[in-house]
């Protein structure tokens, strides 16, 4: 396995391609995230595996995004998304409203091949209202008599999914630990884009304590190479999220103006080098 | 150390504590906690605290987190019913307890947006029972109707559901929820409250019993248990809220 670079990465991500990303606690791609502000990339289909933050109001701020799937996009302690909400307001962004689990079960249906799952609750809730493409049915199993409605929802296969690891190995296989939920997202999008902290010598399906966390090379097309890569969100035990630069992220995209001056500084800029991108 | 003025924030954890408690309620044998809820977190350790057997499982967290399936698992556990109690907010709660996470005015949050309705479309439904906790107690918050239902109050016979709201506490007061009649009712006031003053800040109708009592002050050891091995556990989860409120902050 030979990783490629950054730059090469953002330009495999298809205008109009459904992408999926984590939410800012498990293991997002900040670094790919904005490499693909500067490929200047149009028209992304955003999927939260099941939330998302700071990788997403960056893109949708960017004029990257015209479709956002998600259970929530929040930026945590910093508060709200600020160009996601500025989107909703202008009517710019179509926002398909979904509850993190139904974005778990529509997923792990791909992974199994099955053309839809059921869901427990969410009747009566505004998001059925709005999704057309879920549908509520008898529960075929229920005791003669019972009604016991219940939700299906459809596979949904992601075109890419991209997020960042802890580390690749020379087999190109990558090593999420328990985040699992990425696993899924990779199992279901066609074709995985990885970046990474670090690759290591030797293949981790080999050694049984890292085996259980780690997404074989057989779903990952391709890995770069991006150390602290996740930043400013955390990567598992190895840093903290930088809290204060979140914070200052929220701060300036307040304003189209603010969101420009940090583009400028963050994602094109000298600051950059933060990220070692 | 009692000294020392007693925190809103405190004062909130012990009457979540004794919600928690209530053994009139289903029983708990294990809480999960949203990534964004401190005060909930404090209540259950607290309740650990005071030598009740209580496993308190928190979401996106180095500690206390037992999920090793990602985030989907606490889903896959409520579904199972091997979530006892949960803890929800809103943007928007109204007299019937739902709850919108969405936004207002017209789908989806066109006058303003708020971040989404995350797991509450599945886990408001399918857990035992739910305590909503929102600091804000205000016209603005506490409306007659959500504009939009992120997840309902009570639902339609034949609709699979585990539970309801137990209580509704906010930096004013405790309301009690009856799913039988969809209304709350005023359980405590906290200091400096009157059924008058709920009454103002509150855009919904709700019951009022006949006698409404304060909301019982923590006792010296609910406070010390707070400010020892309830703060000790709460440090690494949640440093800024230590910070903030126990004046302490993390050793990292």
């Amino acid at each position: 396995m030979t990783p490629i670079s950054l730059e090469a990465m953002a330009a495999q991500v298809p205008d109009g391609a459904l992408v999926a990303m984590p939410p800012d606690y498990s293991l997002p791609s900040s670094a790919l995230a904005r490499a693909l502000v500067r490929r200047g990339v149009r028209d992304l289909r955003l999927l939260g595996v099941p939330i998302l933050g700071y990788s997403a109001d960056l893109l949708i701020g960017a004029g990257c995004v015209a479709e956002v799937e998600t259970s929530a996009v929040t930026l945590g302690e910093a508060g709200f998304a600020p160009r996601f909400t500025a989107a909703v307001r202008a009517g710019t962004l179509r926002l398909r409203d979904a509850t993190c689990p139904a974005i778990h079960s529509m997923l792990q249906a791909t992974e199994k091949g099955v053309p839809f799952m059921p869901l427990r609750g969410v009747i009566g809730s505004d998001i059925l209202a709005n999704r057309p493409d879920w549908k509520v049915v008898p529960n075929p199993f229920a005791p003669p008599g019972e009604e016991d409605p219940i939700v299906l929802l459809p596979a949904l296969q992601p075109d890419i999914a991209i997020f960042h690891a802890a580390m690749a190995d020379a087999e190109g296989n990558v090593w999420i630990g328990r985040r699992r939920e990425i696993a899924t997202a990779a199992h279901a999008a066609r074709r995985s884009l990885v970046t990474v902290e670090r690759v290591v010598e030797g293949n981790m399906l080999e050694d049984e304590r890292l085996a259980p966390g780690v997404i074989s090379a057989l779903y990952v097309e391709a890995v770069a190479v991006a150390e602290r890569g996740a930043w400013p969100c955390g990567l598992l035990d190895e840093y903290a999220p930088d809290g204060a630069h979140v914070a200052e992220y929220a701060r300036l995209a307040r304003t189209e103006e603010g969101f420009r001056e940090y583009c400028a500084r963050y994602v094109f800029g000298e600051a950059r080098a933060a990220a070692a991108e | 150390m009692s000294t020392t003025a007693i925190r809103p924030e405190e004062r909130l954890a012990v009457a979540i504590a004794r919600l928690v408690l209530d053994p009139a309620a289903p029983p708990v044998r294990h809480v999960a906690i949203g990534a964004a809820s401190p005060i909930p977190a404090a209540a259950c350790f607290l309740v650990r605290a005071l030598g009740h057997p209580l496993r308190v499982s928190l979401q996106q967290r180095r500690t206390a987190n037992p999920f090793t399936e990602g985030s989907r698992e606490l889903f896959d556990l409520t579904g199972q019913g091997r979530i006892d109690l949960f803890f929800l907010g809103g943007g928007q709660i109204d007299g019937q307890a739902n709850i919108n996470l969405i936004g207002t005015g017209e789908w989806p949050g066109r006058a303003a947006r708020f971040p989404g309705s995350f797991g509450s479309a599945f886990m408001y439904m399918m857990t035992p029972r739910t305590i909503l906790f929102r600091e804000e107690h205000s016209p603005r918050v506490l409306v007659p109707k959500v504009d939009i239902v992120s997840a309902p109050g009570v639902s339609p016979p034949g609709v699979f559901r585990r539970g309801t709201a137990q209580a509704l506490v906010t930096g004013r007061c405790v309301f009690r929820f009856h799913p039988d009649r969809a209304r709350f009712s005023l359980a405590s006031l906290h200091p400096g409250e009157s059924i008058e003053s709920i009454r103002a800040e509150t855009g919904f109708d709700f019951d009022i019993p006949a006698d409404v009592p304060s909301t019982p002050e923590p006792t010296e050891q609910e406070l010390a248990l707070l400010r020892g091995p309830v703060r000790e556990v709460m440090l690494e989860p949640y440093p800024e809220f230590c910070a903030r409120v126990f004046d302490r902050k993390s050793a990292a």
